[in-house]
């Protein structure tokens, strides 16, 4: 029973942190640039009085463009929810290994770019087909940070990932230091942030993401909103729990450990938001058909781990 | 013995069914006729193979005496051939029903209705065959039942283009087959697959069969460079027999690639391998590639056809490594995965052949620019081509995912190799796979974005209504199908357990132990997927998300112009069209797999002429390897046209050399 209530926990708290972390880099990037910025709770209120507002849809709409951002977000908030953030080992978490959750993100994206498309505009289109492509590099990168981590800890299994890296004999290694950088590199390109794509931009051509949703209005871009909120979240989650699980409590550990985990995991939160702040002031976008050269280079580390890894193996 | 004598009736009633047609096809009524017997017969047959198959039967053989005297016609039903049958009639049962509705808009029932149950009986026959003499038999009557299919409309130039490199592959595979055989029967001449079991041959030979195996089997399975024949072949044919084509037909290939390397050819070597899994690799890169930039529907079908097959022989190349290496539990794994995905690609793929069918009655057309905006106006197709689109790129909670996440776990059991060759080609092996999923996903999304969604394209398109019940039914009930079976992947892998077995000497884990009806392919705390948890979970988010938004916020809906940044365009054409959607993928992957190139001729001011962008693309395994054969082959038959003009007396000459220096050889030789 306490299993449950722990597991319905976790899925409330994705739910409720990730407009906060999107709130702090947001003030972090304003401070950055001497502005004093909108309050932390901003996402919250824009959430809100979105969804109270009334839905305009265009007429060239199918019925699909309706149905689409709950596809969108229910998928990207059951992945959220399955990445450990204070505790591993929840009831469900062995519902889906690290490759289902890529994969539900990807069902999301599969979803958004089909929203993209439907009501025939052009910037619609333009926002699919790049997300598209993006996206065939992506996977195939976040493939290799999987196998990284498989070979690591003999698991897809986040719990069980979560649980080896704790223990002391796995050390420093250059693979994970390359699995780190590749994972930061495609949670920067899969969340639209700033060398690939602009959160925060409304010039046309530059768009990516925002172009997708520019037709979406009310509860729609709400429940659009939020999952890209929640998709920030898991990736962070994802990096912490892997490369920086300290404090997360393991297994069928007790509630105080659970709630010294959720300090922990707030901390984290805290940290990712200010660093992802900091790196998106300081680094300028890049042009669209650079983007597969980053992501290529995310692949090639990824890769590149693995490779080390059989071999500092086969040497021992 | 019952089920193969079953199974052989079925067969004879199709093939009856195949007499009949002929006769009644000008009928009004003929394809309810047709079909509907087809449909009747392929259940029965799908009852008795499934029940053989998952009663885990033993092996029945039969010799009848047709054929060649002296060797007579083997039967021979085991795990394997069971499983590809049922899977066929599965899949003759699902088109028959929908070509019930399909066939009454049928020009030329008279070239269609005749040669379907033909083609079903050979499809059916193929893997009952045990030896090299009614393989080879059943084999060419299978494709040249499905020629006759994809000439049905042969007054169309691209289609009897297609029938012709179809013919030429079709026949310089089975060539391949047949010298395969003739290897591994030996000096002895024991043409019964017995025999070939009973003396297995040696490495050198084995690997010479599996060679021409893969030229055989994969020539008809589509594997690179020999698929150029199946994106021209499977379109041109009614969309029930492309479904069948691209659904069963490959899958026949596949079982016949099967038969030599796990069962003929004895045990295993692991560098076999090293020719299957790059093939594999290579043909599922150039498939889906292909899809993306394809702008036809159909062929766009039959190139992500092509991928499909090259991700089972990836997984097939792993089972034959991991068997080679006695880590005969990997080996279960990765046959499971592509026995599992083979099932589930005759699933989706004759889903989404099926949708395109309708599409092409609804309005006629197969270019994707020409459609668009169906999804209101063709609810259950564009749902259940949906479903079908997400099933094949791969996504949770539907089938597709499934076997391809069975794959990485399998690549993933890569480092127990002892041969540094296949740890690192696994390594590849797992990224070519994620790269695969991810360009088939955005391959889907193109297709069904343009085809179903956006605005009509076309005054066609503009037009279009739903099509038939039993088109909708068949496509509902296999989209359902895709459902199911991503959602319960536990039986089918639990069911999946006597083939592995019977293949490889070991199975999965019994998943049905696991409960919750979770699947673990090694252990749970290595990996576990649960596809009826996730759905659920998704259901009730969506659901939930819905409920409460709606109920405490706002359900108030208003229409109005697209906003498209303040600049809405009431054309059409101002839409992505299915080019534009490809070019970021055509400039990050096209120059190096099709040579793509841009020119842009833009008028100096001043000039009114209209500015143009050109995309120059060709296919490189076209043009670099059958283009030059085409061309030394025209240059040789030119240069030999002459010996058709000799006189008699000059024949009677030439014949009369040949004599003396056959004679001469002789006599070297003994």
């Amino acid at each position: 029973m306490i299993d449950l209530v722990f597991q319905l926990l976790q899925m409330t708290l994705v739910i409720a942190l990730a407009p906060g972390l999107t709130g702090l880099t947001r003030k972090v990037k304003a401070r950055w640039t001497r502005r004093r910025g909108p309050p932390l709770l901003q996402p919250y209120f824009d959430l809100a009085r979105l969804v109270r507002k009334e839905a305009i849809v265009a007429h060239s709409a199918t019925s699909y463009f309706r149905f689409a951002p709950y596809l969108i977000f229910a998928s990207t908030w059951v992945a959220a929810a399955l990445v450990p953030t204070f505790a591993t080992g929840l009831l469900f978490s062995w519902s889906a290994d690290l490759i289902a959750i890529v994969a539900l993100l990807g069902f999301a994206r599969f979803a958004l770019t089909l929203a993209g498309m439907d009501v025939g505009t052009s910037f619609g289109g333009l926002g699919s087909s790049r997300e598209a492509m993006f996206a065939t590099l992506a996977e195939p990168a976040m493939m290799a940070i999987v196998f990284c981590l498989a070979l690591l800890a003999g698991s897809t299994q986040l719990s069980t990932i979560a649980e080896v890296m704790t223990a002391h004999h796995v050390g420093l290694r250059v693979t994970l230091a390359m699995a780190l950088v590749a994972l930061v590199m495609v949670a920067l390109a899969e969340n639209g942030r700033v060398p690939i794509d602009n959160p925060a931009t409304h010039l046309e051509l530059t768009m990516v993401h925002e172009a997708m949703i520019l037709e979406y209005s009310g509860r729609h871009l709400a429940l659009i909103e939020l999952a890209a909120m929640l998709k920030l979240l898991l990736y962070v989650s994802l990096i912490a729990c892997v490369f920086v699980p300290w404090g997360v409590a393991i297994g069928d550990a007790s509630v105080s450990a659970r709630l010294i985990g959720a300090g922990a995991y707030a901390g984290k939160l805290a940290v990712a938001a200010v660093a992802l702040g900091t790196f998106e002031t300081s680094i300028a976008k890049m042009r669209v058909f650079r983007v597969p050269d980053f992501l290529g280079a995310a692949l090639m580390l990824g890769l590149l781990g693995a490779l080390l890894l059989f071999v500092s193996r086969s040497l021992r | 013995m019952i089920a193969l004598v079953g199974l052989l009736l079925v067969d004879l009633g199709l093939l009856t069914l195949a007499g009949i047609a002929a006769v009644v096809a000008r009928r009004r009524d003929a394809h309810t006729i047709v079909y509907g017997a087809a449909l009747a017969l392929s259940a029965l047959g799908l009852a008795i193979s499934s029940a053989h198959f998952l009663g885990r039967e033993a092996p029945a053989s039969l010799v009848l005496p047709i054929g060649l005297p002296w060797l007579g016609a083997h039967f021979r039903l085991d795990a394997l051939s069971a499983f590809f049958i049922a899977l066929g009639h599965l899949g003759a049962a699902a088109a028959s029903l929908y070509a019930i509705g399909y066939g009454r808009h049928e020009t030329h029932p008279a070239r269609v209705a005749p040669f379907y149950p033909a083609f079903l009986a050979g499809l059916a026959l193929v893997p009952l065959a045990d030896d090299a003499y009614t393989f080879l038999v059943t084999w060419e009557f299978m494709s040249l039942a499905s020629w006759a299919l994809v000439m049905a409309h042969h007054r169309r130039a691209e289609n009897a283009q297609a029938g012709f490199v179809y013919l030429v592959m079709a026949a310089f595979g089975a060539l391949a087959l047949l010298l395969a055989f003739g290897l591994l029967a030996g000096a002895s001449g024991g043409y019964a697959f017995d025999a070939m079991r009973a003396h297995p041959p040696k490495a050198v030979v084995a690997g010479f069969a599996l060679a021409l195996a893969l030229i055989g089997a994969g020539s008809k399975a589509g594997l690179a460079p020999l698929h150029v024949w199946l994106p021209l072949a499977h379109p041109a044919a009614p969309s029930h027999v492309s479904a069948l084509m691209s659904g069963v037909m490959t899958k026949v290939a596949i079982y016949g690639f099967m038969r030599f390397a796990f069962d003929l050819l004895g045990p295993p070597d692991w560098r076999w391998s090293l020719a299957v899994m790059p093939l594999g690799a290579a043909t599922a890169l150039i498939g889906v590639l292909s899809a993306n930039m394809e702008i036809d529907l159909k062929r766009l079908l039959a190139y992500s056809t092509v991928e499909n097959i090259g991700l089972i022989f990836i997984a097939l190349g792993l089972a034959l490594a991991f068997e080679a290496d006695d880590l005969s539990r990997a080996a279960a794994l990765a046959l499971t995965a592509a026995m599992l995905h083979a099932f589930n690609h005759m699933l989706f793929k004759s889903l989404l052949f099926f949708a395109a069918g309708a599409v092409l009655t609804a309005t006629g057309a197969r270019d994707l620019n020409r459609l668009g905006g169906l999804f209101d106006r063709m609810r259950w197709t564009s749902l259940s081509a949906l479903i079908g689109c997400a099933a094949i790129a791969g996504l949770p909670p539907l089938n597709g995912f499934v076997s391809e996440w069975l794959m990485l776990q399998a690549v993933l059991l890569g480092p127990a190799f002892p041969q540094w060759t296949l740890k690192l080609m696994t390594l590849g092996m797992g990224a070519a796979v994620a790269l695969v999923a991810a360009l088939a996903a955005a391959a889907f999304a193109r297709a069904f974005g343009i085809a179903f969604l956006g605005r009509p394209r076309s005054p066609e398109a503009a037009r279009a209504g739903e099509v038939d019940a039993p088109m909708r039914y068949a496509m509902a009930g296999l989209a359902g199908a895709c459902l199911l079976a991503g959602i319960f992947p536990g039986v089918l892998i639990d069911a999946l357990k006597p083939l592995a077995q019977a293949t490889v000497g070991a199975a999965m884990p019994l998943q049905s132990k696991i409960g919750w009806t979770s699947i673990a392919p090694i252990a749970e705390l290595r990996s576990s997927y649960n596809g009826l948890l996730v759905f659920v979970f998704f259901v009730t988010a969506g659901v939930m998300a819905s409920f409460v938004i709606h109920r405490f916020a706002s359900a108030a809906l208003r229409r109005a112009p697209a906003w498209d940044c303040g600049f809405p365009n009431s054309d059409p054409a101002t839409q992505y069209t299915a080019q534009s959607f490809a070019q970021p993928i055509r400039r990050v992957y096209g120059g190096f797999a099709f040579a793509a190139r841009e020119t842009v001729d833009m008028p100096r001011p001043g000039d009114p002429r209209a500015a143009r962008l050109t995309i120059h693309m060709h296919d490189r395994v076209w043009r670099g390897l059958y283009a030059p054969i085409g061309a030394a082959v025209e240059g040789i038959a030119t240069r030999l046209n002459p010996l058709q003009f000799l006189t008699i007396r000059q024949y009677l000459s030439v014949v009369f050399g040949a004599l003396i220096a056959l004679l001469v050889l002789l006599a070297a030789r003994s």
